[in-house]
């Protein structure tokens, strides 16, 4: 693919006008477009080399659980557990395992889950009473117990999954789609984080996230995810100051374009162009944001579906209804992060907190997606960083106990966007301590079905019509990739 | 330790960057080595057949022309190269076979297929005798001999010389001189990172002496701003940043540094004083405190609190983070590359990068930092003002202990009036005890700075397998890589300054070759080498390779002068021209790489906000110390970081604080001031040797409603009432603040209308103009609409783009 970013400008500006006439300037630039765009037309034909296959999905939605969830208290089912509690890990499971400074060097005891499990949903998949919401709507998800990641801290552990590598300064998934699809919608940004304000589990020890996580590394920073605040203005710097009215920005912005349109003629510069473009782009955010998180258009069954914290600001159901109204207007990725996941200590109280915060909306937004027909072409993916261990931290009890961090296995959970529901894919062993193959054997094999989180990446930007191998981008020497350099597979298996 | 004295490494010298063979370039039309075909055989051939001797496929290895893996090596099938046959080519036949399985690259390689174009330049280098070069960059320059015969016009010296030559033969022109307002605005945006004031321009529109250029650019090399200006892409370069980076990502405090930075380029220390110190200002006999400062240049990486991570975990990426700064900031290569395996494209082995690890793990510090606490080695640097005042009490002390010595005396001596003898020394005694008290108070409160600090024993280093922390391979020592210069080692074990002195002798063939070249892409725009962080195979080749080894060969004979390699590229006519040119030659060559024009590109972050403050006369030009915090959003340290981090909660300083350039503004790295990172400010997580720059909506959000930017507007509003009685007058001084142009008769008349139209809707609603002017002195309600009015107009000016761009 072409990367110059010239070809983009020249995209953006055809984006731009092709809205036919609307906004301002379009009348001061009917001329000069059409000599223009039919100067540009063999520059345009480069750009169409994505998507690289006909895409199942249109959008992402990325719920990110940071912090790491417990596999073994939500999804990853072990009945056998219950009769080992308190015994020793065997060093056949554990063999030489990184641990953290947290629990090095400590004697490593079995803890079972204290929460039940049932089979639900005709595929009748094991689910841990904690979700009941998503419980009911297992049909439609696909489970992958058999993640694995590198990294056994959080930092490291939300940069790989976020940006394919473990050390800052690459992109974000979300920047790479950008990047390489391009924008769907004329109003509002490709790419939007919503990082949900409150959590009820734990209060204290929330881990930190770093605008890395959907930062643009080395590509161009208009790719960049834009937060969407739950204080203040949604976008940062979105409202005018006191006293300046939309009709007062109008004539400013007027005025402005005027100039920029003669200097444009003068100095020759087709960047002015952009300029122009991307002033009335965000003249018309400030009329577009505010209607997408305005809910008052929401009907009362539909606040219902969320839950009742849907009506509080900041929220993780608040954030999975705007994401829902984001992918109805076409943004391309939208990342949902949901803090105080980090269960060291405390883990069944600080869990139902957590679980109260995220079953019932994440469930609301499969149903409400699929009840619109976006679930079809919609990807939505929930997972964390990493996962958590069977043994305890702490001194132990049947009723209260906490996990330290697990690379080796962790569940992450996809739907719609031309994936199977009602599927498990991988296996873990008794202890859901290491992925094995049907025989049993432990194995990190893609093979065996243990899917690393570079794969997990390469089959969303799969599902998106990507070849991850030929998304590229040159830097420091390399054709950079989403996924790394290491090999990466799609996991064809839970395709639809 | 031996001391760092040019002098001393001049001995060393064989020829400026002598010893290793001269590179050197074809100027027509043949096929050039390392021009056409290195960049392509590293693109689609080193993967597999390339420096890493693991990944090596098939014996052969197409880097270098001699060895028993070599293109020419005796095979026992037919020869990879028969130079001058293609036919007998077995590489010529491989890249253009119908078999899917013959074909290279293979399909399966991930790599592009070779263009018809790329194949011709192959089969007219393998006729032409298939000659290989050392890769540019690793060879020595020598002084390439300067073109002649250019029309005097055009010769303001021998960068123009090149660069004029060079267009003469493409068939273009170069533009005219830009105008003079536009001329000055350009000097003082790239001089010292602010714009010329209207008083400023006029003095320099009145001189009309040839040398009034040249008096311009003296001046402004002598500003203090200069220093500020540059350290900014120093302080991308080498990621200085207010916090640790990584999970709680607290605070530290290392501020010094930067004023060292700013100090460094004012006083324009040479350029390889200033690296050795930065690599090893802490091994000097007896170090200055300046070079200690600078000496936490190896301190700047991210780093993790203690207590989750395993400290040897740590410890490894610290040492690998420091490696990989050193490669990109003085060699400009990705050494980085070879942590895990050996570098695909550069030979640079993974011993090589071991052997550069072992100068930077003999830290004597721990892994991790303690919590909150400043995390030792760290020294406390007070600034002049707290010096002063430290002097004074201390000399409060001294005169007091003597006092106290000659009273006691006198109380042994004297028996009457023992009373008030005693009484004198209590007194004394307190006022030693004050001004003791204040010392110590002061050196509280002075900033401190991370340092480096070398244990007395070296520890061992072994090669990591795969670049994992507990896998121990092979022990190395300390070296440096082969196809560089050898180091000389003063010792039987090198140390860091045989390190720095090794980078900045003239022998080195990248030091200077980088860093001038990051000066000249402060001045174009874009590099000559555009990927000014990468001079390895990947990188790209220079798009004016003898102008590059003149300008560095210059630079190290003139001592490694910087403020005289930055005078000499703004006094060339290649700088001076005018940015106006036709929309085909704009889209021709977009970033300008052939200069048949001025640059013209969109001012920096910093920059941006700098300006706006400036020409409201808000700016506050105190310099130096600890980093200070303007307002911004709410709640967005919160949303991001955890609880227990020192930098959890964002409280915006007040006052003249709030008004500094935006080089002194805290930063957070997991969330820096987003007016700083819309305008593609880096995190400063990673080495950043040039800026994307991108134009972007939430740009165009920040210039139209960011709260200072507009408050400035409004000051800057009243400023020009107060100033100026009618409306034209207004218009031209604010027009010639932000673009440095005169409204012409069609500007002025859009300006005046658009003025007239604003009044006309503030005059329609009048409580928008209360709320415009919230607390600043303008009560009539024709002043109202008068200064609502200009206040809106500024905003209008502000977002053109000529105002954020520099022409």
């Amino acid at each position: 693919m072409n990367s110059s970013p010239f070809f983009e400008t020249i995209a953006n500006r055809r984006r731009f006008l092709s809205r036919s006439g609307m906004g301002l300037g379009a009348a001061v630039l009917g001329n000069l477009a059409a000599s223009q765009v039919a100067a540009d037309a063999p520059a345009l034909s480069k750009m169409d080399q994505l998507p690289h296959f006909l895409p199942k999905a249109k959008r992402v939605i990325f719920l990110f659980m940071a912090g790491a969830p417990s596999q073994l208290d939500l999804f990853d089912y072990k009945p056998g557990l219950a009769e080992k509690f308190k015994q020793p890990l065997p060093k056949t499971i554990s063999g030489g395992q990184r641990v953290t400074a947290m629990t090095r060097g400590r004697t490593q005891l079995v803890q079972p889950t204290k929460f039940k499990f049932t089979r639900k949903g005709q595929s009748g998949i094991w689910m841990s009473e904690l979700l009941p919401h998503l419980s009911n709507v297992v049909d439609d998800i696909c489970f992958i117990r058999s993640m694995h990641t590198d990294a056994i801290n959080h930092d490291p552990g939300k940069t790989l999954i976020c940006t394919g590598s473990e050390i800052p300064g690459k992109p974000s998934l979300g920047a790479w789609l950008s990047y390489g699809l391009g924008s769907m919608n004329n109003n509002l940004p490709d790419f939007i984080v919503l990082n949900s304000a409150v959590w009820s589990g734990d209060k204290r020890n929330v881990q930190a996230l770093y605008k890395r996580l959907w930062g643009t590394g080395f590509l161009p920073s208009r790719h960049q995810g834009v937060m969407l605040q739950s204080s203040g203005d949604p976008v940062l710097f979105l409202s005018n100051p006191k006293g300046i009215d939309r009709k007062t920005r109008s004539r400013i912005l007027n005025l402005a374009t005027q100039l920029n349109q003669k200097h444009a003629i003068e100095i020759g510069d087709p960047e002015i162009q952009t300029t122009i473009a991307q002033q009335e782009m965000a003249f018309r955010m400030q009329a577009s944001v505010p209607e997408l998180t305005d809910l008052t258009g929401e009907t009362k069954s539909t606040l219902e579906l969320y839950g009742p914290e849907v009506s509080k600001n900041g929220t993780f159901a608040r954030n999975c209804l705007l994401a829902r109204r984001m992918i109805e207007r076409d943004v391309r990725f939208v990342q949902v992060y949901h803090r105080g996941w980090d269960h060291h200590a405390n883990l069944p109280p600080k869990m139902k907190g957590q679980c109260y915060d995220i079953d019932q909306p994440a469930a609301a937004l499969l149903r409400d997606l699929k009840q619109r027909d976006l679930l079809k072409d919609t990807l939505v993916v929930f997972g964390g960083e990493f996962g958590r261990t069977v043994y305890c931290q702490g001194n132990p009890t049947r009723e209260d106990y906490g996990r330290d961090h697990h690379p080796r296995c962790f569940t992450a959970w996809c739907a719609g966007g031309g994936i199977k529901g009602g599927v498990v894919h991988g296996q873990t062993d008794d202890y859901s301590y290491n992925i094995v193959d049907p025989s049993g054997a432990t194995t990190t094999r893609f093979e065996d079905d243990a899917v690393h989180v570079r794969d997990l990446n390469a089959t969303i930007l799969h599902q998106l019509g990507i070849d991850h191998n030929r998304m590229t981008f040159a830097f420091q020497g390399l054709d950079q990739r989403m996924t790394g350099v290491k090999e990466a597979h799609v996991v064809k298996k839970i395709l639809a | 330790m031996i001391k760092h004295t040019p002098l001393l490494r001049m001995s060393f010298i064989v020829g400026l960057f002598g010893a290793l063979g001269d590179v050197s370039w074809s100027q027509d039309e043949t096929v050039d080595f390392n021009r056409d075909i290195r960049p392509l055989l590293s693109d689609r051939c080193f993967k597999c057949h390339g420096p890493d001797a693991e990944a090596r496929e098939g014996d052969l290895r197409l880097d270098q022309a001699s060895g028993d893996e070599s293109p020419f090596a005796d095979r026992e099938e037919d020869a990879v190269i028969t130079p001058h046959r293609l036919s007998e080519s077995t590489l010529w036949n491989r890249i253009n076979s119908g078999d899917p399985d013959v074909l290279m690259p293979p399909a399966d390689s991930k790599k592009k297929p070779l263009t018809a174009e790329e194949k011709a330049l192959i089969k007219k280098w393998i006729l032409a005798g298939a000659k290989f070069q050392k890769h540019w960059s690793f060879a020595g320059g020598k002084k390439p001999p300067i073109p002649k015969s250019l029309p005097p016009a055009w010769d303001h010296g021998d960068i123009d010389r090149f660069v004029f030559d060079n267009l003469r033969r493409k068939g273009l022109a170069p533009k005219q001189s830009a105008e003079k307002r536009i001329q000055i605005r350009r000097l003082s945006l790239d001089l010292i990172g602010l714009p010329p004031t209207v008083q400023e321009i006029d003095g320099f529109l009145k001189d009309d002496s040839p040398e009034s250029y040249e008096r311009l650019v003296d001046r402004l090399l002598q500003r203090k701003g200069f220093g500020e200006h540059m350290a900014r892409f120093w302080l991308d370069l080498v990621r200085f940043a207010d916090t640790n980076g990584i999970h709680h990502d607290h605070a530290r405090e290392v501020t010094p540094y930067r004023d060292w930075v700013i100090d460094a380029f004012n006083n324009n220390l040479p350029f390889d004083q200033f690296v050795a110190d930065q690599i090893a200002g802490d091994l000097y006999d007896s170090p200055t405190t300046d070079q200690l400062v600078a000496s936490g240049f190896n301190r700047l990486h991210l780093i993790i609190d203690r207590g989750t991570a395993l400290p040897e975990e740590s410890f490894h990426r610290n040492v690998v983070d420091r490696v990989t700064a050193f490669g990109t900031v003085f060699l400009g290569l990705t050494v980085q590359c070879a942590q895990c395996h050996d570098h695909k494209y550069d030979p640079i082995s993974q011993k090589d990068f071991y052997r550069l690890y072992a100068f930077f793990n003999n830290i004597d510090a721990a892994p991790e930092t303690p919590g909150r606490n400043r995390h030792p080695p760290f020294i406390s640097v007070p600034s002049s003002a707290q010096s002063e005042l430290m002097a004074v009490n201390q000399g409060v002390a001294d005169s007091s202990r003597k006092k106290l010595k000659q009273l006691e005396k006198l109380l042994e001596n004297e028996k009457s009036d023992k009373e008030k003898i005693e009484s004198e020394i209590a007194e004394t005694q307190k006022q030693m005890d004050l001004a003791a008290k204040k010392i110590a108070a002061i050196l509280k409160t002075a900033p401190t700075t991370l340092v480096m600090k070398e244990r007395p024993d070296i520890r061992e280093t072994r090669i990591r397998i795969r670049g994992a922390y507990d896998q121990l391979g092979e022990k190395v020592s300390r070296g440096t890589p082969d196809f560089l210069p050898p180091l000389q080692s003063r010792e039987e074990v090198p140390t860091r300054m045989d390190l720095a002195n090794w980078v900045t002798d003239p022998g080195n063939p990248l030091t200077a070759r980088v860093a001038v070249n990051r000066i000249w892409q402060q001045f174009f725009g874009v590099g000559l080498v555009k990927t000014s962080e990468d001079f390895g195979a990947q990188g790209e080749v220079p798009s004016h390779p003898l102008l590059l080894d003149h300008l560095a060969i210059r630079f190290v004979e003139n001592d490694w002068d910087i403020k005289s390699l930055v005078k000499e590229i703004v006094m060339s006519q290649a700088y001076r021209q005018s940015s106006v040119a036709s929309p085909e030659e704009y889209r021709r060559d977009r970033e300008n790489r052939r200069l048949a024009r001025g640059s013209r590109f969109r001012l920096d972050a910093e920059t941006i906000r700098d300006q706006i403050l400036m020409v409201s006369g808000l700016l506050n030009r105190e310099m130096y110390g600890l980093s200070v915090k303007p307002p911004q959003p709410p709640n967005l340290w919160k949303s991001v970081s955890m609880k227990s981090s020192s930098t959890y909660s964002f409280q915006a300083d007040t006052g003249e604080k709030i008004l500094r350039r935006s080089l002194y503004s805290f930063w957070k790295r997991a969330m820096p001031p987003p007016q700083m990172t819309i305008f593609d400010a880096p995190t400063r997580e990673s080495c950043i040797a040039r800026r994307e720059r991108t134009n972007t909506p939430l740009q165009a959000l920040v210039l139209m409603n960011e709260e200072q930017y507009f408050m400035a507007a409004k000051k800057l509003a009243l400023k020009l009432i107060q100033s100026f009685d009618d409306d034209q007058q207004r218009i031209d001084y604010l027009y010639q603040s932000l673009t440095a142009r005169k409204p012409d008769a069609a500007e002025s008349k859009l300006l005046a209308d658009g003025l007239a139209q604003l009044k006309a809707g503030y005059r329609e609603d009048q409580e928008l103009t209360k709320l415009i002017t919230g607390g600043l002195p303008v009560e009539q309600t024709e002043d109202r609409i008068e200064f609502a009015a200009l206040s809106a107009l500024i905003n209008s000016v502000l977002n053109l783009d000529v105002a954020k761009t520099r022409d």
